[in-house]
């Protein structure tokens, strides 16, 4: 998936250039980083996703021509304000503990009739190639934005959904040994560039959450949480991880309940 | 039918800013993807915004302009409640043009 | 007009060297040609520059060129260029270590400001250049972008 492009970089340049700078001279590359960031301003093409999603959850599809407008997301059929903030929870009717892409497969499956291998054709938008769950899930979480995340696990199921998110995020597999935890339960740890976020206390895991979903300029497409996990998987050298899956939606589970209290800014702008 | 642009026209003291998110991927033609195949050249060659049937701008883009692009400019002669036009042609023989109404 | 034997060896000479640049890969650029544009062809700045009628250009401190100092991806880099110069008729950018230096020109007509802002792909670190016509000639800005490969490369 990482294909290397026409726009692969000069890294050894970059940083020769960088650490060529005399200490304390012009500006860290944080800062220059977050002036970059800033040059965005509002203008996130996360946008064109949230308008996409917006007309498909009003529009009646599928052989039961119904929109989305009745889709319960846990707060009540079509409210989708502050919904994702409270994400993944436990469904009475599914029987089971969802994340907001699972729980989107759902009703578009049952209320809508969709067929399901229709639904997760593309889970991924690619260039051409667009995501209808990508798209919705930009509208829903744009609803969420300045909502605080809210997972009280009152829930045996959510507690369950937790504790199986903590194991995995610890557990070291594939031929690398990573785990999440080898590269994200540290303070101060950075990639590159990129500083990694430690996601198992409360401050650096807001930090992370809140900004998911967010629109990737390295790829130039609106990337989810599924989406975010099972790339990391990838990037572990670990079994594809199932997009839906308990794995997946304990492990965001298990992100959404460090981050509570958090604020949700998403859709934002990433790397 | 390619996706609408995302247009914001509002007024800035006596000009009209105006700032628009398109939805094109822009293709270069020299990715690959997943496969390892080359994806075809696919990118918005011409600009142009008309306002009360005056261009107000027009632009000759390559495929270097970045993937969904964000265009902003600004001009005179517009108010609030007239209509600007965006249109934008790209190399497969597509086009969009979408309409506000400046704010 | 008349076609002699010699003109048709000549063409055929050509035709040969063609065949040999169409098995050299050369072919794949040919018949994927989606736009033949000279500005958008060309793959030197002095040529790119040619094509929109500038071989003369001077730096002029009255162009504003804002851009990041470095951009954490090189696929999207935000872009804003501000003519103060009197009779500003054109804005182009144009970025020297891409493939294709011209990435974008802006006809400014009577009444618009000399502004434009964008985002534009760039390949590797590089000087970004604003090259603004102007009724008193042609004028330039740059500005050096660092680009840099960021996280686990993906």
């Amino acid at each position: 998936m990482a294909a290397p492009s026409l726009f692969s970089t000069v890294i050894a340049a970059c940083l020769a250039a960088m650490t060529a700078l005399p200490a304390g001279a012009e500006q860290t590359s944080e800062e220059a980083i977050a002036e970059y960031h800033a040059m965005f301003g509002d203008e996130n093409p996360a946008e064109l996703w949230q308008l996409r999603g917006e007309e498909l959850w009003k529009t009646p599809r599928g052989s039961r021509q119904v929109s989305l407008e009745t889709c319960d997301l846990g707060k009540g059929p079509g409210v989708i304000a502050g919904a994702y903030a409270e994400l993944p929870r436990w469904f009475e009717d599914t029987g089971k503990v969802q994340d907001l892409e699972s729980r989107l497969v759902t009703c578009m499956t049952t209320l809508q009739g969709l067929p399901e291998s229709e639904v997760l054709a593309i889970k991924f938008g690619d260039g051409e190639q667009k995501s209808d769950l990508e798209a919705v899930t930009a509208y829903v979480v744009a609803a969420s934005r300045g909502s605080r995340i809210s997972l009280p696990l009152d829930h045996p199921a959510e507690k369950a959904a937790y504790a199986l998110g903590e194991r995995v995020f610890f557990y070291r597999a594939g031929p690398h040994d990573f785990a999440c935890a080898t590269c994200h339960s540290e303070s101060g740890k950075r990639i590159r560039l990129q500083t990694l976020p430690q996601l198992t206390t409360p401050e650096g895991a807001q930090a992370a959450y809140t900004r998911w979903p967010a629109y990737r300029v390295s790829q130039g497409e609106l990337r989810t949480m599924e989406w975010r996990l099972q790339d990391c998987f990838r990037q572990q050298r670990l079994p594809q991880l199932k997009y839906g899956s308990d794995v997946a939606i304990g492990l965001t589970l298990y992100l959404a309940r460090n981050a509570n209290g958090g604020e949700m800014v998403a859709p934002s702008i990433k790397r | 039918m390619p996706d609408p642009m995302r247009i914001r026209a509002v007024m800035m003291g006596d000009l009209v800013d105006v700032k628009i998110l398109m939805s094109h991927v822009m293709e270069t033609g020299q990715r690959k993807n997943a496969d390892g195949d080359l994806v075809p050249a696919h990118y918005i060659t011409e600009v142009s915004a008309t306002c009360k049937d005056k261009t107000v701008m027009s632009a000759a883009w390559g495929p270097s302009v970045a993937k969904n692009p964000y265009f902003s400019f600004r001009f005179k002669g517009g108010a609030k409640g007239d209509k600007l036009s965006i249109t934008w042609k790209d190399t497969a023989g597509g086009t969009r043009t979408d309409e506000v109404t400046i704010n | 007009m008349k076609k002699t034997r010699r003109d048709f060896l000549s063409l055929t000479g050509r035709l040969g060297l063609a065949a040999a640049a169409l098995t050299s890969g050369l072919f794949s650029r040919i018949a994927m040609a989606v736009d033949t544009r000279p500005a958008f062809e060309a793959t030197s700045l002095k040529d790119a520059l040619a094509s929109i009628g500038v071989t003369e250009h001077q730096a002029s401190a009255e162009i504003i060129l804002k851009a990041p100092d470095i951009a954490e991806n090189g696929a999207v880099v935000p872009v804003e260029v501000t003519s103060k110069l009197p009779g500003t008729r054109s804005i182009a950018l144009l970025v020297e270590k891409n493939p294709h230096q011209m990435s974008a020109e802006f006809m400014i007509p009577e009444g618009t400001e000399a502004f434009v802002a964008t985002r534009l792909k760039v390949a590797e670190t590089s000087n970004v250049f604003a090259v603004v016509k102007t009724d008193a000639g042609v004028f330039h800005a740059a500005k050096v972008v660092k680009v840099t490969l960021g996280g686990c490369g993906g």
